[in-house]
């Protein structure tokens, strides 16, 4: 009984003195929501690594808070309502399952700032959307798979047939059979973003059917681990993960969201901040390519080389002639595919020995 | 050597059987706080976060509500599943066929619009839940299968069905071909209780009325004590003329009707389409609810609204104090070891077991 009584002092205590934080006028506070655990160390944790470049680049102008491991759905909308009334004044959803709970609040906040990252919903003039285009990074990956595999066979461990999802496979594909046009690909889709068991298994499983090169567009380290263990090489995801595989990395799509997140940040804070709808590649920083590792300098030139394409002139990889998987033309000769078409895209282009999920 | 061995009490004492949850929450609040500050946080502030600070506004109450209604949905129909010893551990994918069932109308049929969709879908969550939940449940009674393997079995087919509906046939023809239903129409959704102070809606009411209901139910009708009869001694229950494979079917029926309709309210209120994922494991987490509530439909509303709390809490405590996820979790499951562990030692003492004392007996087990 006389734990109960401490028990109910210490919450008494609590809640008279329990100092709910003054929030300061004249700090900016951005607040982020993770669909995955920052210690992913993929797409959560790239997510954190932009939250603390804002805290780097802003020193004291700027409050920061975020939530990981947010489930999508009801949870979703709590947990942006929270943010809303605990003074935020621009709030970050980092993952395509937060969209219409992002709606629904920004609806009822209108002063705040909403950014939701990959979603294509903008009901309300505070919802601003981002992306990036990571698929341009996938292309430079195919062209290093075709140059390195000895068999022409890759394994590629998918998440969700959504279009980001095809537009890669389609993309790394596109950037193979540039280099060898018999290039094959194996895929397995993991139905999850981040489960390192499940993505081991596939890695398994895929090098089990004579792969020797292995991509993932899952977001943890378990795929690498594997290769490294059977002596093959393979791709990061998300952020440069060479210090889990040093022997097995080829390169990685580094998602570096750091530049936009301080870009709007300074609109909140200058008021300039305006809704829009980002999709940054290579050229606006947003796509980085890890170093390139473990491979000749030929295929580095020409990895080098590709990237240059894409960054400095522009070069889309969805540049035709490009077949769809039936064998129907999708883009002539020359003709390159518009933004919304990539962004739905529920496709094979042909080459790829797989039936799309749906 | 030593031995611990726990026996059983002639008679446990009834005042700490009642206020055992509460000796639990004063234990898990004392561990919390030592956690918290080995975390180097103040664990007044922790606590206060976790406790406190969810209940001061009035949305927040409204959210709580909202975590709250399916928990004790799916308890206090598992509570007539585990109080008649049939174990359904598949409320999660009761859960979702109640969602998918009761989703056909706005979904397929989107231009069918009167008042009457709302009740239909209710009904039609009901049925699908039950249905499924019938599925282990024949299993068991005509076959005398393993309804812990085949209905926890059943949620991951539950899982993939949804999965797979919401990228084929279902998908938004206007979703830029992401994974989801088209948005259900108004007269799909379940009304907000009070549209203006928070978004509660009337799963929660649903909830609290399925507990008195059962209550009475389960304490006050010849129906219950069947129930409670058949749990305890099947034997007994046999010579008193219950048939116990009527039971299961009973108990599985009423559980998953529950979780069929915790289903349908969940996404026809706070989510309004259905996506691939749509419970973050509610048919899982009711389970710890309705053992918490002590298998009493009205211990479950209580235990329910603690759960609820402790996931509010949790993330005010991460906001706030940038405590992590998993310390709040550990936090979660805290409380649970030592609900178990009140529980036990209310029914059970330890005693020590020295090896003399059991001489041959042990060394033969060696």
């Amino acid at each position: 009984m006389k734990k109960l009584v401490l028990a109910l002092a210490a919450t008494t205590a609590a809640i008279a003195f329990g100092a709910a934080p003054v929030a300061a006028q004249d700090k900016t506070k951005a607040c982020w929501i993770y669909v995955g655990p920052i210690g992913d160390f993929g797409y959560s944790y790239q997510h954190h690594q932009g939250l603390l470049d804002v805290e780097e680049h802003f020193g004291d102008k700027v409050e920061t808070a975020y939530l990981e491991s947010v489930p999508e759905g009801a949870d979703a909308e709590r947990a942006l309502e929270r943010f809303a009334r605990s003074g935020c004044d621009i709030i970050f959803a980092t993952s395509f399952g937060f969209m219409d709970p992002v709606q629904k609040v920004a609806a009822k906040f209108p002063d705040i700032k909403f950014e939701h990252a990959t979603g294509f919903k903008r009901d309300h003039p505070n919802v601003a959307t981002y992306n990036s285009r990571f698929h341009e990074g996938r292309y430079v990956q195919g062209v290093i798979a075709a140059k390195m595999s000895e068999k022409g066979v890759a394994g590629y461990i998918a998440s969700f047939p959504i279009p980001e999802v095809v537009m890669g496979i389609n993309a790394f594909m596109l950037g193979a059979q540039s280099v060898n046009p018999d290039f094959q690909v194996k895929i397995v889709w993991a139905n999850t973003w981040f489960d390192a068991g499940k993505e081991a298994d596939a890695a398994k499983a895929l090098l089990d059917q004579g792969v020797d090169i292995i991509t993932q567009h899952t977001d943890s380290t378990a795929p690498l681990q594997v290769a490294a263990e059977r002596g093959i090489k393979g791709f990061g995801q998300a952020s440069d993960m060479i210090k889990f595989a040093p022997e097995t990395q080829l390169t990685s799509i580094v998602d570096d969201w750091g530049p936009y997140y301080i870009e709007r940040v300074q609109a909140v804070m200058d008021g300039t901040w305006e809704q829009n709808d980002v999709w940054g590649g290579m050229k606006d920083g947003h796509v980085v390519m890890a170093p390139y590792t473990n491979m000749p300098d030929d295929v580095k030139a020409a990895a080098e080389e590709i990237e240059a394409k894409i960054k400095d002139e522009g070069f889309n990889p969805f540049t035709g002639p490009v077949y769809k998987q039936d064998g129907t033309l999708w883009l002539e000769e020359g003709q390159v595919a518009p933004d919304g078409e990539v962004l739905s895209m529920n496709f094979y282009i042909k080459g790829i020995d797989d039936k799309l999920p749906n | 050597m030593m031995r611990l061995e726990l026996v059983k009490r002639p008679q446990h004492s009834v005042l700490f059987s009642a206020i055992s949850p509460l000796i639990a929450l004063v234990l898990t609040m004392i561990a919390g706080a030592i956690m918290f500050s080995i975390l180097g946080k103040n664990p007044l502030d922790a606590l206060y976060y976790y406790f406190i600070d969810p209940l001061r506004e009035t949305w927040s109450l409204h959210e709580l509500a909202i975590k709250a209604a399916p928990l004790i949905l799916i308890a206090v129909g598992l509570s007539v599943c585990f109080l008649s010893n049939n174990w359904n551990i598949g409320a999660e994918g009761q859960f979702i066929a109640g969602a998918i069932a009761g989703s056909i109308l706005p979904v397929v049929f989107p231009d069918f619009q009167t008042w009457l969709v709302l009740p239909l879908m209710l009904v039609m969550g009901v049925a699908g839940g039950a249905a499924y939940a019938a599925v282990p449940a024949f299993l068991k009674a005509r076959f005398n299968t393993n309804e812990i393997l085949t209905s926890l079995m059943l949620v991951y087919v539950a899982q993939l069905f949804l999965d797979w509906i919401v990228r084929g046939p279902w998908r938004d023809p206007g979703g830029m071909n992401f994974p989801e239903t088209r948005d259900f129409h108004a007269f799909a959704i379940l009304p907000e209780l009070m549209p203006s102070a928070g978004r509660a809606n009337w799963g929660i009411v649903f909830a609290v009325l399925a507990a008195l209901i059962l209550w009475f139910i389960l304490r006050k009708t010849r129906k219950g004590f069947e129930i409670r009869v058949l749990g305890q001694s099947p034997r007994a229950g046999r010579f008193a003329g219950f048939s116990s494979s009527r039971m299961v079917m009973v108990a599985f029926l009423i559980s998953g009707g529950l979780a069929g309709l915790a289903g349908i309210s969940e996404v026809a209120g706070a989510i309004g389409q259905l996506q691939p994922s749509i419970s973050p494991g509610y048919g899982f987490t009711a389970i710890i609810v309705a053992f918490l509530g002590r298998l009493n439909p009205l211990g479950i509303v209580a235990a329910g609204f603690v759960l609820a709390l402790s996931y509010l809490g949790g993330e005010a405590a991460q906001i706030s104090l940038g405590l992590s996820d998993k310390a709040a979790r550990a936090f979660q499951g805290m409380l649970l070891f030592f609900v178990l562990g009140c529980d036990t030692l209310i029914h059970y003492r330890i005693r020590l077991a020295g090896r003399a004392m059991r001489g041959g007996e042990v060394t033969t087990n060696a």
